[in-house]
């Protein structure tokens, strides 16, 4: 798989660390009542077949996080932005 | 029809043409007692155990694809009882003996060969990890040795000595541990079912899952719809997928793990060995291939097929460990997809759902777990509850806070 850093261009997805489905919000408050909420996000998964937005950090490159579209059944990337940008827009 | 000496005799004599199928086709029937969805080795063996141990036979096993072309057919065939931690530990010591005594159960050759599991470790830290673990073993009744460099030698004298960086320092090793025939245990199951009367439907693609007053009623498939009083999921790679049928979010994720084999080589390898620095395994199969594997590609996969990285990664560490199969040539490699769980654990359990069950979350370890899987996913089935084997295989643990992590890694699959 080659990943289209913004900044380095394409890279071999090895330069890169994965950590997943980009969709889910970190809850935040902490209190008991929002359990749920906490449990839903560290421990469950959507687990999607199909297009995926997902983090990526190119720790063997620039050290950006980078958001993903990527198909998990067809490994074709659809787009690449980074993780601020996405925060700001919420796509890619 | 049985298979021994006289059968084959007989069948011999009239030149093999007489030879029945291992199973019939059925086509699905209206309603079961229970619907397992699923026709992999887990789903399989429970079929065979719900009707040999519990007498229902008014079961139907339901697979999208042929039998036995999910992980239970990809996989690099190793069975092993070496777990630390108090719920896994016991179980997968009884799916060992179950091993031990499957091929006289079922009728049927699986090749089980105990020619033993050997971890190499390569540092003091790493002896004393598993030298616990070994330890942890002999405390449930498991065998488990710690052998030191020189006695690795004389079994594996071709592993690379001579590392100056990673040292061989020695091995815990599990002698009942071993491989077994992959398919052939697909085979043998499904062939014990049949001939109990249960239905193994193949080509017979679960598409949704139909509930009345917060019970499950059937299943809508590529072959119909089909009424069940309870329903097992089964599903491996593709048990989120089934699940949220039934409105279910699951702690899975869905990940690649590619396995190889080399050319065919003489008799080399008598013993399955992995690799303390690299992710590395390799056991030599009947045939003579070396069949060896790595660690899963590292992100959510739905594809069969792994990436070259990961090739590359497997193969470099093969040959750190055993350099001179810088030489053999590889024949083959492909991908399974594991259903990685949040701890690395398996789940057994009932769901919310009344009569609906869950089997899921083997990660790349349920091949050796095939035999106990289904036969506590059936004692679940059957009794409605667990087993003491699978209770704390729980689907509820990660919300109780009742990990079990054997590896430590935290709630990150892609590193188990
Ligand atoms: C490369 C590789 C190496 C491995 N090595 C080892 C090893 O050495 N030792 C070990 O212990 N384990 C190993 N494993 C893990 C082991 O193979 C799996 O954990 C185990 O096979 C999973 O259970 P199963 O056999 O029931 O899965 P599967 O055979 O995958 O069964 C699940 C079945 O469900 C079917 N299905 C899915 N969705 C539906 C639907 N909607 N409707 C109907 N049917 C459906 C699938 O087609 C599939 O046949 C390995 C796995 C791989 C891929
Ligand atoms: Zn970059």
């Amino acid at each position: 798989m080659l990943i289209k850093c913004p900044f380095c261009g394409d890279r071999p997805s090895e330069e890169f660390t994965y950590r997943g489905d980009a969709r889910p919000k970190r809850p935040k408050a902490v209190e008991t009542e929002v359990s749920d909420e906490w449990f839903d996000y560290v421990y469950l998964r959507d687990n999607v077949k199909g297009r995926m937005h997902e983090h990526w950090h190119h720790s063997g490159g620039c050290r950006a996080w980078l958001v993903l579209e990527r198909d998990t059944a067809s490994h074709e990337i659809f787009g690449v932005t980074t993780a601020p940008e996405y925060a700001r827009k919420g796509k890619i | 029809m049985s298979y021994n000496i006289f059968s084959l005799a007989r069948n011999a004599l009239s030149g093999h043409k007489n030879w029945q199928p291992a199973w019939r086709e059925p086509e699905p029937k209206a309603s079961y007692d229970v619907v397992i969805v699923g026709g992999g080795g887990h789903g399989l063996a429970t079929a065979y155990y719900l009707a040999k141990e519990h007498g229902i036979t008014n079961v139907a096993v339901l697979e999208k694809s042929w039998l036995g072309s999910g992980n239970i057919g990809r996989n690099t065939t190793i069975i092993r009882s070496n777990y630390m931690l108090e719920g896994n530990n016991p179980f997968y010591e009884w799916s060992m003996k179950l091993w031990e005594g499957l091929e006289q159960d079922f009728n049927f050759n699986a090749m089980v060969s105990q020619r033993g599991i050997m971890n190499l470790f390569h540092s003091d830290a790493q002896r004393d990890a598993f030298a616990r673990r070994g330890n942890a073993m002999r405390i449930h009744g498991v065998d488990a040795e710690l052998i030191d460099r020189e006695q690795v030698r004389e079994k594996v004298p071709f592993l690379s000595f001579d590392n100056a960086r990673f040292p061989i320092q020695g091995a815990l090793i599990q002698k009942r541990g071993g491989t077994v025939r992959h398919d052939a245990v697909a085979w043998g199951f499904a062939r014990g079912a049949d001939s109990r009367g249960v239905d193994i439907i193949q080509n017979c693609e679960v598409q949704g899952i139909k509930m009345e007053a917060g019970k499950v009623v059937g299943v809508e498939t590529s072959r119909g719809y089909i009424g069940c009083n309870k329903l097992a999921l089964c599903a491996a790679g593709n048990s989120s997928e089934v699940a949220a049928m039934a409105d279910m979010k699951l702690p899975l994720e869905s990940h690649v793990l590619q396995a190889f084999v080399s050319e065919g080589l003489k008799p080399y390898l008598d013993t399955v060995v992995t690799y303390g620095v690299g992710h590395f395994y390799v056991s030599q199969s009947d045939k003579g291939g070396l069949v060896f594997g790595g660690d899963i590609d590292g992100y959510n996969s739905y594809a069969r097929r792994g990436g070259l990285p990961t090739v590359e990664h497997v193969i470099e560490a093969g040959v750190s460990m055993i350099p001179g199969i810088s030489r053999v040539k590889i024949l083959r490699s492909w991908g399974g997809i594991m259903d990685m769980s949040m701890d690395g654990s398996p789940i057994i359990d009932k769901t919310h759902i009344d009569n609906m069950y869950l089997n899921c979350g083997w990660c790349y370890g349920g091949f050796k777990a095939t035999p106990a899987s289904g036969w506590c996913y059936a004692w679940t089935i059957a009794k409605d509850g667990a087993h003491e084997l699978n209770s704390q295989m729980r689907l509820d643990r990660f919300r109780r806070g009742y990990m079990m992590d054997e590896k430590g890694m935290g709630a990150q699959p892609n590193l188990h």
